[in-house]
């Protein structure tokens, strides 16, 4: 037995007009859990959907325990002891957690049988489980542990997890983390991959680093400063958004005792929420999702309508004001949803500068649209914010998480607002994109646009925010000066306890 | 008007009769959209299954291998749908209803020399015991086989969808086959099968109509039972029990209402022949429709 549980020589694969893989080869240790470190589109995924079968090689070998390894399908990697919990799980919402679990496996017990197993490993491992559950009912934690379970019932030798984290709370992360750990310490490798350097630097112990579909360096992430890594990752050295001090402007936004009730059944109610906001300034505004974001975007872009007084642009109540009539006053969203939301995701790049721009960029006239100035608007976006695309015509879709977000972001930026509203701008955006729309914004703050950051990241909210708020239950916490929080203290405020000295106090 | 001359037991009897065609291509249909496929095509299968069942069934003389034939057309035509869906990623709506026109048009041609002759017969059969148990006996146990046939597949497919590991893997990669591709299972093959029984099952229902109802060849016989069956797999909200509790009800006011515009009620026609559709309409709706499979309806494309 050697130390080498499976090793990668050579591998190679190329799609039309890209080369996904170039030659890559590493190991992974036996009980070891490694890590796959590469920016969107730098060939992770491809890669590990070799490993599991999903994707031929064109050139290279697998050497899986010794023996030479090139599964035709994905049940022969898991006859083989490789098991795989994907990135957009693949889960089927109508079915049970025990249907499912059976789904993933290829001689599956009795269904008697393999509820008694689910509960029986689900107790070990620390993650609760009912087996009779619609999946669909489940949060994403609990979705996640499905897909783990049914890794785990197989006692596979290798488990690969492809970005896990990306849609789990903190307290989630936690559990996973101290599972992987067991599981390891059983013998069982796991291949981790993520963009997420933090959370490499706390769980893995070997690091591979992809770029272009080339691995470009190995390194241990418990001795690599985060910052190097990136720096691996991009392939160029980072730079930290800069901000210059911004002068006092006169106020752009006044919320005055802003209320409205939940839209729908598992919608959030905003109580009350006081914010003033002047030219120039950045206000961040931090929170665990549903607890209000989306409504307060609403409310704030138009979607939602609330009593006029409420919503203040300058001078004027904009309260009861359409989407396009605040659009056309200067105040502009970018919502979270990229696809759906934010864009149309069958419709061209044109068509979706057009969709919000129209207003403020003249795009339309007497009703029919202005083409060649709807085409060079889009032109514009994708030259000023790095847009990596085949041109205009290409669909919203067909865009990469963080070359889309760029689009729709700057699509904003360029319309020249007063005020921008921004829900989540960075959300699975690799890390030199999101330090692209970070910048952009606070160049925005610096040209005197009052802009509101919505955002789940700390950090990103403390690198561009003068002030911070939380949102808790749609109760809007008072602002503090960004400069000089601790995370305890924002972890006070996220708590709800919005009065810090009292809270001082009672600690 | 003269109620008397309509008899409650005939009047159940014909009930299951009536309902046979649509309960057949119903549980093709329902088959197929389990796994996340949209045949619109239901009607242009039933009517080439009734007229190549019909075809067989005089060249042979024997209306089983009548219905075998029936199945076999229906299959195939079905198979045109599938290819051109699975492999060269047509639109699922259009192919469909171009299914249906291109079924209407085939059958017309293959029943040219058909035309008033008729079907050899198929006799019904009387349960032992059972068929001699009064009221009871004449509604439910002296039929036609197919009848019995027909139930008979509606269990089957119950106990596939849910009791099986093949029937799982068919709810799966209709539920998200972009999952079920992950997990290594085949997609388009499971689909081509699904599509294949639907076809199958839509032909045997058409041959119901030109082997045992009416019984002989006329163009255009279907008139519409095909759409019945599509509408009734939607609001049994994709539940086989339901599918008979529809098809029932569906052929059960079909039958009454035409006892009664032959009893001459006062009622103008027009609302009787549309009374089952509402009625099988409305009760559907009231019963509050189930969730559709997550990728009915969606092309699946393996690369990505």
């Amino acid at each position: 037995m050697t130390e080498t549980l499976l090793a990668l020589d050579g591998l190679t694969k190329a799609y039309p007009g890209v080369i996904a893989n170039r030659d890559v080869s590493f190991s992974i240790r036996r009980g070891g859990i490694h890590a796959l470190l590469g920016e969107n589109g730098a060939g992770k995924s491809t890669l590990v959907k070799t490993i599991y079968g999903l994707v031929r090689p064109d050139a290279g070998t697998m050497t899986l325990n010794g023996a030479p390894y090139m599964p035709a399908d994905p049940g022969a990697a898991r006859r083989a002891g490789v098991a795989m919990v994907f990135q957009h799980f693949s889960l089927f919402d109508a079915m049970t957690v025990a249907e499912n679990i059976v789904l993933g496996m290829d001689q599956p017990p009795s269904p008697r049988a393999i509820s008694a197993e689910v509960r029986r490993v689900s107790q070990l491992y620390g993650l609760p489980l009912d087996p009779a559950r619609i999946v669909g009912d489940l949060s994403a934690g609990e979705r996640q542990r499905v897909e783990i379970i049914r890794c785990l019932l197989q006692d596979p030798k290798l488990l690969i997890m492809d970005e896990p984290t990306s849609v789990l709370t903190p307290q989630e992360v936690d559990i996973l983390f101290q599972t992987l750990r067991k599981l390891a310490a059983e013998g069982t490798a796991i291949l981790y991959i993520s963009h997420k350097l933090g959370e490499i630097a706390a769980l893995c112990d070997e690091a591979t680093v992809l770029r272009q579909g080339q691995v470009v360096a190995t390194c241990d992430p418990r001795t690599t400063a985060p910052r190097a890594m990136a720096e691996l990752m991009v392939g160029s050295v980072l730079q930290a958004p800069v901000r210059v001090a911004r002068p006092e402007g006169a106020i752009a936004l006044t919320l005055r005792g802003l209320t409205a009730p939940a839209p729908h059944r598992f919608g959030t109610a905003l109580k009350g929420i006081d914010l003033s906001l002047r030219a120039g300034e950045v206000v961040g505004i931090g929170g665990v999702a549903g607890n209000g974001q989306d409504e307060l975007v609403a409310a704030l872009s138009g979607e939602m309508a609330v009593a006029a007084d409420m919503v203040r642009l300058g001078d004027t109540a904009i309260g009861d004001a359409g989407v396009n009539a605040r659009r056309a006053a200067g105040l502009l969203c970018g919502p979270e949803e990229r696809l759906g939301h934010a864009a149309a995701p069958d419709m061209s790049l044109t068509e979706n500068a057009l969709l919000t721009g129209a207003r403020r960029k003249d795009l339309a006239r007497r009703g029919f649209v202005r083409w060649p100035a709807a085409k060079a608007f889009a032109q514009e976006i994708i030259a000023a914010f790095d847009v990596r695309t085949p041109g205009p015509e290409a669909a919203a879709r067909s865009l990469s998480g963080g070359n889309l977000q760029k689009f729709v972001i700057g699509r904003e930026i360029l319309q020249n607002p007063r005020v921008l509203v921004v829900n989540q701008p960075t959300w699975g955006v690799d890390a030199a994109a999101a330090a692209a729309i970070r910048q952009a914004l606070l160049t925005l703050a610096d040209g005197g646009v009052a802009v509101i950051v919505i955002s789940q990241d700390l950090d990103e909210l403390m690198e561009v925010s003068d002030r911070f708020c939380a949102l808790t239950d749609g109760r809007l916490s008072p602002s503090r000066p960004a400069r000089g929080l601790t995370v305890d203290q924002i972890g006070l405020m996220l708590g709800g306890a919005h009065d810090l000295e009292v809270a001082h106090v009672g600690a | 008007m003269d109620l008397s001359a309509i008899n409650p037991i005939l009047l159940l009897a014909s009930l299951m009769v009536a309902a046979t065609p649509i309960l057949l291509a119903a549980i093709g249909e329902l088959v197929v959209e389990r796994a996340g496929v949209l045949n619109l095509g239901v009607e242009g299968m039933m009517i080439t299954g009734a007229v190549s069942g019909f075809i067989v069934a005089v060249a042979t003389g024997n209306p089983w291998i009548g219905f075998l034939g029936a199945a076999a057309g229906g299959a195939a035509l079905s198979l045109v749908f599938g290819v051109l869906t699975q492999y060269l990623l047509s639109n699922q709506v259009a192919t469909g209803l171009a299914l249906t026109l291109f079924g209407l048009g085939l059958s017309a041609l293959m029943g040219q020399g058909y035309l008033g002759i008729r079907a050899p017969a198929f006799p019904d059969v009387h349960v032992p015991l059972l068929a001699d148990i009064p009221v009871i006996g004449p509604i439910v146990f002296q039929h036609d086989p197919m009848v019995y046939g027909g139930l008979l597949i509606v269990a089957g497919v119950y106990g596939f969808l849910h009791h099986s590991r093949a029937g799982l893997i068919l709810r799966a990669v209709g539920e998200n086959h972009d999952a079920a591709h992950a997990l290594g299972y085949h997609v388009r093959r499971t689909r081509m099968l699904a599509i294949a029984f639907g076809g199958a099952c839509a032909g045997l229902g058409g041959a119901y109509l030109s082997l045992v109802r009416v019984p002989q060849w006329t163009e255009g016989m279907t008139a519409g039972a095909g759409w019945i069956a599509l509408a009734i797999v939607v609001f049994a909200g994709w539940k086989p029990w339901r599918l008979v509790l529809g098809a029932y009800l569906f052929g059960g006011v079909t039958v009454l209402q035409l006892n009664l515009q032959a009893a001459g009620a006062a009622v103008p026609v027009e609302y009787l022949s549309m009374s089952p559709y509402l009625a099988t309409i409305l009760v559907l709706v009231i019963m509050a429709s189930g969730r559709s499979p997550g990728s009915l309806g969606r092309t699946f494309h393996a690369a990505r």
